[in-house]
């Protein structure tokens, strides 16, 4: 059973991870459609 | 051999889609605008070609000069403009978000809207209930399927360490979509009754973003999956006898010989490899919206071969808004999901409380050598034939 929780374990950082490198590349929406003439959330 | 034929005639037949083309409608009484019949039309939801006016939007080049009289919009009218925004070719300018920005009416929404909550929810939860009840059908009138010979204590390594945590990262995360994808789905109209709406927004909202998430670990377990069983999965003369005797499913005491995969978890395996790299790309299209269409070239492809002309579909649209490539992403996303959900439910209960001693393969890895001889009885001599030999058993096993 070992193997089944450390795959469990790996998804929830490859999530946080996956999330946390999309964010920095700026692959949020708020990033994705924001331009010098347009911003959001400010 | 002459009734089957035949039947294949009359399915031909079937498919083929009527030859007679609609004969265009006359419009002189509007002047060349919809008519009534047009109206109509729409209203029980048949398909009018709008061709008739799409193509309508001014003619600016022999337009009256901004200085005479009825031209001071330089040759469009307002309906003109109107009908250029609505049919996507007006020259729309902005500041900020692209392709899609410039879409100001997209009337093909309506349709996904009402396909998304029609057929889509209502024959996906059909397919997903049925395949519940038959499964309980089945425990009900074959039971658990037990392990027929003595047991002899001692036990077999059937899958590495590494084998299932693939196995896991591929099914933990499916488990997870799956569920977060149904919330998605049915939260509007059969959550919301029940839990109310501020209960439910945090959870689509956590449903959302775990469904993006861990959309990641999906994709990485299928690759690790293909990797390491594809050579296990190609389909050879074995798996006719298992598929002649239904894979000793529905009888006591019959088991046809398999290596390390049987038919029914080969069939198991290409569903969930072919779906599951369907559903990726599809998903993939989702995640980062607008940047990967890909239905128009599909389309494309597929018209060239004529295969939706000869079920009947006609041309597919091969040119289309980018919220249109979204809509049929969302919609095919969800379709092959729910076929890999059905799938996937058959495989979680034979590998749980429909067989006996099955689990263990995917929890310790380590199952009862009855167990193994029964269901993958020349696996077994093979696994045993290399231990003699004082070969890795995992070499055992040809690559076929």
């Amino acid at each position: 059973m070992k193997a089944m929780f450390i795959a469990f374990a790996a998804i929830v950082v490859i999530a946080i991870g996956a999330n946390q490198v999309l964010m920095h590349l700026g692959f949020s929406s708020e990033d994705q459609l924001t331009s010098p003439s347009v911003r959001l959330g400010e | 051999m002459k009734r089957v034929t035949l039947a294949f005639a009359l399915l031909l037949v079937l498919l083929v889609p009527g030859v007679a083309q609609e004969q265009t409608p006359d419009r002189s009484s509007t002047g060349g605008a919809q008519t009534l019949e047009d109206i109509l039309k729409r209203q029980r939801g048949e398909k009018v070609d709008y061709g008739f006016k799409s193509g309508k939007t001014g003619d600016p080049a022999s337009a009256a000069a901004m200085s005479s009289q009825l031209g001071t919009l330089g040759g469009a009218s307002d309906p003109d403009l109107w009908r250029a925004l609505r049919f996507g070719t007006a020259d729309v300018k902005v500041s900020a978000g692209g392709a899609p920005a410039r879409v100001l009416i997209q009337d093909g929404g309506m349709s996904w809207l009402t396909f998304r909550k029609g057929p889509l929810a209502t024959y996906g939860a059909y397919l997903l209930g049925g395949t519940i009840v038959f499964l309980a059908l089945f425990y009900l009138i074959r039971g658990r399927i037990r392990i027929d010979g003595e047991k002899t204590g001692e036990t077999i390594t059937r899958f590495k360490a590494v084998e299932r945590f693939g196995h896991w990262l591929l099914g933990g995360s499916f488990i997870l979509l799956a569920v977060t994808g149904l919330l998605t789905l049915f939260g509007r109209f059969a959550l919301i009754p029940l839990i109310g709406k501020d209960a439910f927004a945090p959870l689509a909202h956590f449903s959302k973003w775990i469904h993006n998430n861990v959309a990641w670990a999906f994709m990485i377990g299928l690759v690790m999956v293909f990797v390491m069983w594809v050579v296990h999965n190609i389909p050879n003369k074995l798996d006719l006898k298992w598929i002649a005797v239904g894979g000793g499913l529905f009888k006591k005491g019959v088991h046809p010989p398999a290596k390390k995969f049987n038919f029914g978890q080969k069939m198991v395996f290409w569903g969930v490899i072919v779906l599951g790299v369907s559903v990726s790309a599809s998903g993939l299209s989702l995640l980062f919206p607008f940047e990967l269409p890909m239905f128009a070239a599909t389309f494309e492809k597929l018209n060239a071969l004529g295969l939706p002309q000869l079920v009947g579909l006609g041309t597919l649209p091969e040119q289309m808004a980018p919220h249109e490539e979204m809509q049929y992403a969302q919609l095919w996303h969800a379709i092959v999901a729910f076929v890999m959900m059905a799938l996937i439910l058959a495989h979680i209960y034979i590998g749980s409380i429909g067989m006996e001693g099955a689990f263990d393969a995917m929890g310790s890895g380590e199952v009862e050598l009855q167990w193994a001889k029964e269901h993958h009885g020349l696996w077994v001599q093979e696994v045993q034939e290399a231990e003699r030999q004082g070969r890795p058993a995992d070499h055992a096993v040809p690559a076929e």
